[in-house]
Formats: C-alpha cells, sequence, structure tokens
C-alpha cells in the first residue's frame, strides 16, 4: 500500500501521457481529420506591401459557381482579430499593410482546385510608398501606424543615471542586431471549422491558445459565447508561433464555414506557413555604460527597439519582456531602459520561444564581452564583479529574495565545460592552423509567467473532477505541443491525490469542456497552473475526507469507492481553483517598476566553438547548459526542454536567416532557410541546480523560453574569443564572416593596431 | 503541381502496404503520401515541407527510406511499402518506439513516425551504429523540439539488449 510519503511521481520521468499515440503514429492531429461534406479552404493574399485595394476581378474560366467566395463583407462581426489593440483585419478590405495580408478566401470540396483558383483571382492595387526596415520606421518619413510607427514605448528608470557618467573611469557603447527568426514548428498551421445555426461554430486546430481563439471567434463571428467552440487536436510543434496566429486562420474557416454551411479544414503548405505567419521580431539594442576601474557598473542607459511589423498584435508584451530583461542578471545602481516596437509593412512578428529576452540578452551578453575587454579583465571577472544577489533590485527595482547565487552557479559551469584548460589548451592551438577554438559564456534569467500585473488580469481557473470509476480527470486549457504539459499537470495531480499516475488523465483542450486557465505560453504552466492543478486536487481530496468517506491514508481502490459513493450521493465530484496573486507582490504599470515576476529562472551556458578560417564556417563543438529552474518536475521532459531549445537557438545564432525582399520572406522554404539537423549539433550537455520556488507547484519555476536566450551570446562570443573579430549580428553566416575577415586583412594592411575589430 | 481531379485519368495502383496488398485508384501522379493518408487511412506520415526535405512523410519502400511526399504512387505500384502503423508487432511496441517513449524522443511527435522510421532503416543497415552514424543516419529527419539529443538516446538504447546478449 502506498501513503503519501511513499508515492513519488513528481520528479521521476514517467511515460509521457500521450507518447504511445505518438510512437506508433496513432495521434491525431488535425489534418489526420476528416469531416463529411468537407471544403479546403485557401487564402488570396496581397502580392504588394502597402496601399489600396482598387478591384477584385475573377478569371471568367474557372467555374465560380462551384467555390465559396469570402471576402470582408462577409463578416458578420467585427473585421478584426481580436487580442489587445484590435486593429488587425480578419481580411483586408480596402487598405493593405503588408505583402500577403489575406484578402479573400476560397472553398472547393477539390483542394487540387484551388491553386488555379487562387491564382484566378485579379487584384488590382494603388501602392502606397512602403517602410521595410525598422531604421526607416524610425525616421517617420511615411507614417504607416498611428501618428509616429510607434506600438508601444517603455521607460524603465532607476536611480540617477545622469550623475554617474562623471564617475567612470570607462564609459562603453555598443550596437546590437539580431535577426528575424521562423519558429518552424514541423506542422504547419492548420484548422477546421463547421457551422451550424443551433450549435454555432465549432473549430478544431493546431493551437496554444484555445481562448485566445474563442476570445476572437465572438468579435469576429459575431455569436455569443455558447455559439463557439475550440478544440485543441494534438499539435505538432508551436514555440510561439501558434500563439496568436490560429485566430487568423481560424477566422478564415470560420467564415467559409458560415457562408457555405459546410465544414472547412485549412492547413498551410510550408511555403505559405513561412511567408505569411508571425517571426520573432527582428531587434537594435544600444548599450552605454558607465563603469568604474575595478569593473563595476555604475550605471548605463539601453535602448531598445523591435520591429512589430504591420499591426500591433503581440509587439507590445514581447517588448515588455525584452525590456524587463535587458539589464540581465546584474546590479545596476542606475539605469535608464527606453523601448519602443515600431510598425513596418511586413507581416506582423510575433511570439517565439523567449518573446523578446533573448534579443536584448543577446545584447547584454555581448556587451559585457566588450566591457570587460575595455576594463581589461576576463569575461569571467566582469560577470562576477556584477552578479546580481539577493537582497539587491534588479533593473525594475524588484528585490531579489531567492536564494541564488550565481558565482557558485558560474563557477560550477566552469567546472563542467572544463573551461580553463581548454582556454589554455586553444591560445596554444590556435597559433597555428586554419581551425581556431574559443570559448565563450552567456549568464542569464527569464522571468516566469505573465509580466507584473499579469496573471491577476489572467484570473485562471483551473477544474479537477473524479469519476465513479476513481479517475481524475485535470481540466485545463493549457495545451501540450510537445513540452509535457499532459504529463506534469498529471504527476502534480497523481501526487496530490496520492493515486498512481496512471490513475490521472488529462482532458483534451475543448472551451465547452474545459475553464480558462489562461494561454500556454510565457513559461507559466508548471509553475502557475501546476500550482492550481495541485490546489484543485487536494480540494477533491479535503471534500471526500470532509464527506467523511477518506481517511488520511488511502489505497486507490479506497479511494475509488470514496468517488463512487460521493457521487451516488452528490451527482458530481469536481473542484475548482482561481489564481490567487501572492500577497505583497507590486507592481507599477504606469513606471514600470516592482515585481515583474513571481520567480526567475537563472543560467550560465557555455559554448566551445571552432572557426574554420578556410570554410567560413563555425561549429559548436560541445555545450554545457547549468540552470537553476527550481524544482525539476520530470528530469526527462526538462532535460529535452533544454535541449531543443538550444539547438532552436543555435539556428538563431548561426543558421536561420529571415531573407526579406519589400517586406516579405523570399527563403521561404526548408530548402533554403536553415534548421538545424542532427549533423550540425553539438553534445547538448544539460545540468539542474534546484533550489526550490514557492510560488510554483513543488518548488518549479518556468523552464521553456530560458534555454533560447543565452546560446546565441555565448556562441558570439566564443566566436570573437576564437578570432578576435567581433560580431555583433545574428545570424552570423559563413559569408559574414567571410566579409569581416576580408576587411580585416585590408585593414591589417593600412593598420597596425592589434586591437579587436567591430563589425556588424 | 497537382493536376486537376476531373481532368485526370485514374489507373489501379497495387502495392503491399504493411504486410498487406491494397489496390487502389488514383491519378498514377497522385503522391505516395497522399494515396496513404487519404485513401488508405494510414495518416501516420506527416507532410511538414512538401518537398523532401523534413523527412516527416519517411515510408520505407522495398527497404528503403523514402519520402513519400516525393514519390508519385506509380512507382510504388508492385514494392512492399512499411508505414509507421506497421512497425509495432500488435499492441507490442517495437524496441524503437518504446525506447523512444522512455528516452523523450518524441516530443510534439510530428516528427516521430518520420524519424523512427529511419532509425529501422538505420538499424537495418547498421544493427551496432556508433554515435556518429546515429548522427549521420538521421541528419534527413528534421526534428525542432528535441535538439536530436534525445533521439540520439532511444536509438542507443533500442540497440542495447544485442550488445547483451
Amino acid at each position: 500500500m502506498a501513503s503519501s510519503n511513499e508515492r513519488h511521481i513528481v520528479g521521476t520521468s514517467v511515460p509521457r501521457k500521450e507518447g504511445r499515440d505518438k510512437v506508433t503514429g496513432a495521434a491525431r492531429y488535425v489534418d489526420d481529420m476528416t469531416l463529411p461534406g468537407m471544403l479546403y479552404g485557401a487564402t488570396v493574399r496581397s502580392k504588394i506591401a502597402r496601399g489600396k485595394i482598387k478591384k477584385i476581378s475573377f478569371d471568367p474560366g474557372v467555374l465560380w459557381d462551384d467555390f465559396v467566395v469570402v471576402t470582408a463583407k462577409d463578416i458578420p462581426g467585427k473585421n478584426c482579430i481580436a487580442l489587445i489593440l484590435d486593429d488587425q483585419p480578419c481580411l483586408a478590405a480596402e487598405t493593405i499593410n503588408h505583402p500577403e495580408e489575406p484578402i479573400l478566401l476560397l472553398a472547393h470540396a477539390d483542394r487540387h482546385k484551388l491553386r488555379k483558383a487562387v491564382e484566378a483571382v485579379t487584384i488590382e492595387y494603388e501602392s502606397l510608398p512602403p517602410v521595410h526596415s525598422l531604421e526607416e520606421s524610425e525616421k517617420q518619413s511615411t507614417i504607416i501606424w498611428g501618428t509616429d510607427n510607434v506600438f508601444k514605448k517603455f521607460l524603465v528608470e532607476k536611480g540617477e543615471v545622469d550623475s554617474v557618467w562623471s564617475q567612470a573611469a570607462h564609459i562603453v557603447e555598443g550596437e546590437y542586431f539580431t535577426g528575424a527568426q521562423e519558429q518552424l514548428y514541423i506542422e504547419n498551421n492548420g484548422v477546421i471549422a463547421s457551422f451550424d445555426p443551433q450549435h454555432g461554430v465549432t473549430v478544431w486546430g493546431s493551437l496554444q491558445c484555445p481562448y485566445y481563439v474563442h476570445k476572437a471567434l465572438l468579435a469576429l463571428c459575431g455569436l455569443p459565447e455558447n455559439k463557439v467552440r475550440v478544440v485543441q487536436m494534438e499539435t505538432g510543434g508551436a514555440f510561439g508561433g501558434k500563439e496568436e496566429y490560429p485566430s487568423m486562420i481560424a477566422g478564415h474557416a470560420a467564415l467559409l464555414a458560415m457562408k457555405s454551411g459546410r465544414p472547412v479544414k485549412i492547413v498551410y503548405d510550408r511555403m505559405e506557413d513561412m511567408v505569411a505567419t508571425t517571426k520573432r521580431h527582428p531587434s537594435r539594442t544600444r548599450h552605454r555604460t558607465a563603469v568604474s576601474k575595478d569593473g563595476k557598473i555604475l550605471g548605463g542607459e539601453i535602448e531598445f527597439v523591435i520591429d512589430g511589423g504591420a499591426y500591433a498584435t503581440l509587439s507590445s508584451v514581447v517588448l515588455s519582456r525584452g525590456t524587463i530583461h535587458a539589464g540581465g542578471p546584474y546590479y545596476w545602481p542606475s539605469v535608464r531602459i527606453r523601448t519602443k516596437a515600431v510598425a513596418t509593412n511586413t507581416p506582423p512578428h510575433g511570439a517565439f520561444r523567449g518573446f523578446g529576452a533573448p534579443q536584448s540578452l543577446f545584447a547584454m551578453e555581448r556587451h559585457m564581452d566588450r566591457i570587460a575587454e575595455v576594463v581589461g579583465i576576463s569575461p569571467i571577472e566582469i560577470r562576477r564583479r556584477n552578479f546580481l544577489k539577493p537582497g539587491q533590485t534588479t533593473t525594475t527595482q524588484q528585490t531579489i529574495h531567492e536564494k541564488i547565487d550565481l558565482d557558485s552557479l558560474l563557477s560550477r559551469a566552469l567546472e563542467l565545460s572544463d573551461y580553463h584548460a581548454k582556454k589554455k589548451r586553444f591560445a596554444v592551438e590556435n597559433k597555428t592552423g586554419t581551425r581556431k577554438k574559443g570559448m565563450g559564456i552567456a549568464t542569464f534569467l527569464h522571468g516566469a509567467g505573465f509580466t507584473g500585473s499579469g496573471e491577476r488580469y489572467l484570473n485562471s481557473l483551473v477544474g479537477v473532477e473524479a469519476g465513479a470509476d476513481g479517475v481524475v480527470r485535470v481540466l485545463v486549457s493549457s495545451a501540450e505541443f510537445g513540452q509535457g504539459t499532459n504529463t506534469v499537470l498529471c504527476q502534480i495531480a497523481a501526487e496530490a491525490l496520492d493515486l498512481p499516475y496512471e490513475n490521472v488523465m488529462i482532458a483534451q483542450p475543448d472551451t465547452t469542456v474545459v475553464p480558462n486557465s489562461g494561454p500556454t505560453v510565457a513559461s507559466r504552466t508548471a509553475m502557475i497552473v501546476g500550482k492550481l492543478v495541485q490546489s484543485a486536487a487536494v480540494g477533491i481530496k479535503r471534500t471526500l475526507s470532509n464527506a467523511g468517506l477518506l481517511g488520511d491514508s488511502y489505497t486507490p481502490e479506497q479511494f475509488r469507492t470514496a468517488c463512487r459513493e460521493f457521487i451516488a450521493a452528490h451527482g458530481a465530484l469536481k473542484s475548482e481553483v482561481r489564481y490567487d496573486a501572492p500577497p505583497g507582490v507590486y507592481w507599477d504599470d504606469e513606471k514600470y517598476r516592482g515585481e515583474a515576476y513571481a520567480a526567475f529562472a537563472w543560467a550560465v551556458y557555455v559554448a566551445e566553438v571552432s572557426v574554420d578560417l578556410a570554410s567560413y564556417s563555425v561549429t559548436v563543438d560541445d555545450f554545457v547548459a547549468l540552470q537553476e529552474v527550481g524544482k525539476v518536475l520530470h528530469p526527462v521532459l526538462a532535460e529535452g526542454q533544454i535541449t531543443g531549445g538550444v539547438a532552436q537557438a543555435i539556428g538563431f545564432a548561426l543558421y536561420e536567416k529571415v531573407i526579406w525582399q519589400d517586406g516579405r520572406m523570399v527563403n521561404n522554404q526548408m530548402t533554403n532557410y536553415i534548421m538545424p539537423t542532427s549533423a550540425d549539433l553539438p553534445p547538448i550537455r544539460v545540468f539542474f541546480e534546484q533550489n526550490g520556488n514557492i510560488h510554483g507547484a513543488h518548488g518549479a519555476k518556468g523552464i521553456g523560453e530560458l534555454p533560447m536566450d543565452g546560446p546565441a551570446p555565448a556562441i558570439v562570443n566564443a566566436v570573437e574569443d576564437a578570432i578576435g573579430v567581433r560580431f555583433n549580428s545574428i545570424p552570423l553566416l559563413p559569408e559574414d564572416l567571410f566579409e569581416a575577415l576580408q576587411r580585416e586583412s585590408l585593414e591589417a594592411v593600412t593598420s597596425s593596431s592589434n586591437s579587436t575589430r567591430g563589425t556588424r | 503541381m497537382n493536376p486537376s481531379h476531373e481532368a485526370r485519368a485514374t489507373s489501379t495502383v497495387s502495392f503491399a502496404v504493411n504486410g498487406e496488398l491494397r489496390n487502389v485508384r488514383v491519378h498514377p501522379m497522385e503522391r505516395l503520401l497522399d494515396v496513404l493518408r487519404n485513401e488508405l487511412g494510414l495518416t501516420g506520415a506527416k507532410e511538414g515541407c512538401g518537398e523532401g526535405e523534413c523527412g516527416s512523410c519517411s515510408v520505407l519502400m522495398d527497404g528503403l527510406l523514402v519520402n513519400s511526399c516525393l514519390v508519385p504512387v506509380a512507382q510504388a505500384d508492385g514494392s512492399n511499402v512499411v508505414t509507421i502503423e506497421g512497425i509495432a508487432a500488435r499492441s507490442l511496441l517495437h524496441p524503437l518506439q518504446q525506447a523512444f517513449l522512455e528516452s523523450g524522443g518524441a516530443q510534439c511527435g510530428i516528427c516521430t513516425p518520420g524519424m523512427i522510421l529511419a532509425a529501422v532503416h538505420l538499424l537495418e543497415k547498421k544493427p551496432q551504429p556508433t554515435p556518429a552514424e546515429i548522427r549521420e543516419g538521421l541528419a534527413g529527419n528534421l526534428c525542432r523540439c528535441t535538439g536530436y539529443t534525445q533521439i540520439f538516446e532511444a536509438v542507443a538504447k533500442a540497440v542495447q539488449p544485442r550488445v547483451a546478449r
């Protein structure tokens, strides 16, 4: 008999709940589903970046009567994708603001006929001058959004930064850039929608946030809450790329279904998915830092700008996270952080793992190496002298209460990566040959959960119910898309109820079945939703115990009997728990000051690279990822989050370049947008420290986004260590290396300086 | 580009799928992937890119690993095709499937069917692959979730029992 002291489920690597279906091919993704009488939908998109629609004409060679055609005029509700500012239309009616903007929808029973039909719709435009870069947008010579092209601005101020410059021994400046990145989930965006007047609209889709889609469909379709149902199918990767976009594609399918009265499936092919959907925001960060003689940061100014694309979508929130993470895990006695998200005529950039933090942290971590060089100390020493310590405050003046010891975390990472011995060896070996080796580090943090008062606004609700058969069901809208939501939440409920893991299931996210536990984003699920699931599970136990049906310790059979008796008497056994903000958490949305996050995860990453001066390629040879993420609920899943995130971030640093032409991605194929294959990646060695966290279930913190933040700066720092050339822009491709080294050798002829040379 | 249905002549294509002979009346240029998914209801093979780059549509055809999105079904005529649905012995998982399950080799699961078939193919060629051979052998199948580490571990785990013998 297992008592509560014996059954340890949390912290063990139980089998993934839906794992068997995934390894046998039985798992059902949206494209695996077909409904009777189903049509296929396609989207006619803008060919220009900015302008007005003058005329739409249909080639008479096509039998248009066989097609369902939807334009903005067919929208029963409001023509917008309801999210934050509601500025993005579902279908462009008159104005075009980016290439590939949806204008018109088609549906037909034979999907083979759609491609030709899309081409047979001709749209005549009157073009307007577009804006295609962040710099151009800032100049404001062409206004494309609002009155100043700015979606959102933040200002964070701490201390008297204006007075520090005169005391500084060094003033270090730097400018850093990151490019767009495609999420590249292997399953493209897709949905099926059906409609009938009695039940309203139902959407089955590949998505992260069922209630975001629900909210968007209510506004678009003009239907009451009970006439919109959203069901999440098995989802083949998301990474943020299925946070806001599913509202768009679901809206399109719903409009076609409402007009035709038949179910409609829209599944993008890879080219459409890449060209039309969201990517990571490109960014530019400028640092100006006052540093003392011994390398202590006295204060600084940070300016962080992101390119939001044509509509506001989530840019304000991405900017917020980038802003709060911009100062890294360091103590700033004074700082001024000015940030903004600006508009350009490209498809809107959106959520992607890390959500602004990988961009501003790339800058911070490159800048730390720069400061070290100016001060004349090592990249390790500069970090040790500036690490945040418990009791100190962050840039938003949040006091660190966690018992984090970044100094020892760094020491352990250096040991694990054999950093010092390798540095010594490379210094000798690099004198000869064309393959130069280097070591780079990045130290960083990532806030878990929604920022500031965000969790309070979300007001998440979760449920746990037990059946007469003693089987427990977790009811949340939190979606599984590979990261392990199903498994981890079932572990937490099973442990709370002292039941075998097998006796706990999780409901498929369906807005008619599960309450709104918030979106599956922001590394919040294990920590925030997990804690609520734990409380709700305890509620079941308490109910049975209060009814006199269950003692302090019990077998699963006794639990089942208790459930059966309770349900026979009362009809159902369900426990719901709503988020309750921890006391003493203070956040000022106006001044952007206070407790930004209930908890931070902390990390030190070490990259070992080779730079081949013959092929101009950079290879990562070894990668150590050490992090403190609170309690690790499931070691295999946690490690998988880190290895996967590091791989994606290696892509961000060295491989993945979106090539833009007039605001449109032109390398929108897997053959020319290159993500890392199994042959490209180093051994990714993952290590955890587990300090715990009072706010999370069993002391868990967020983990999913953290590994996206550190690899890029660690790698570029290592490249500089290997060849002494400073790169401040990613992705860093062989052609960039070639160009910089060519310039380097040219300059060597005219200059005798031995110092590191800067380059974009 | 797909020719439109009405103008397309169909013909009968016969091939074995997971040990069972199947006859389908389709256009000979229809992609094997679509025939498996739409005509035969075998939805385990997935379309990730439609151009043979990602490998999530991988199946075995006469023992060779092919991207079924690039194979016109006429080419499969008379062949022996194995999909992910034919890998387990009824309810007993194949050692690779079991290892993927235990080692975290499957996250979102969309690349998993193709990845497991690539691993089956690898182990048929090289029953005791070195880590480098595993890395190379799976390089035609993209995974965006795992960083491949746990996939390598799964493959290594699946071959272990033979080492012990």
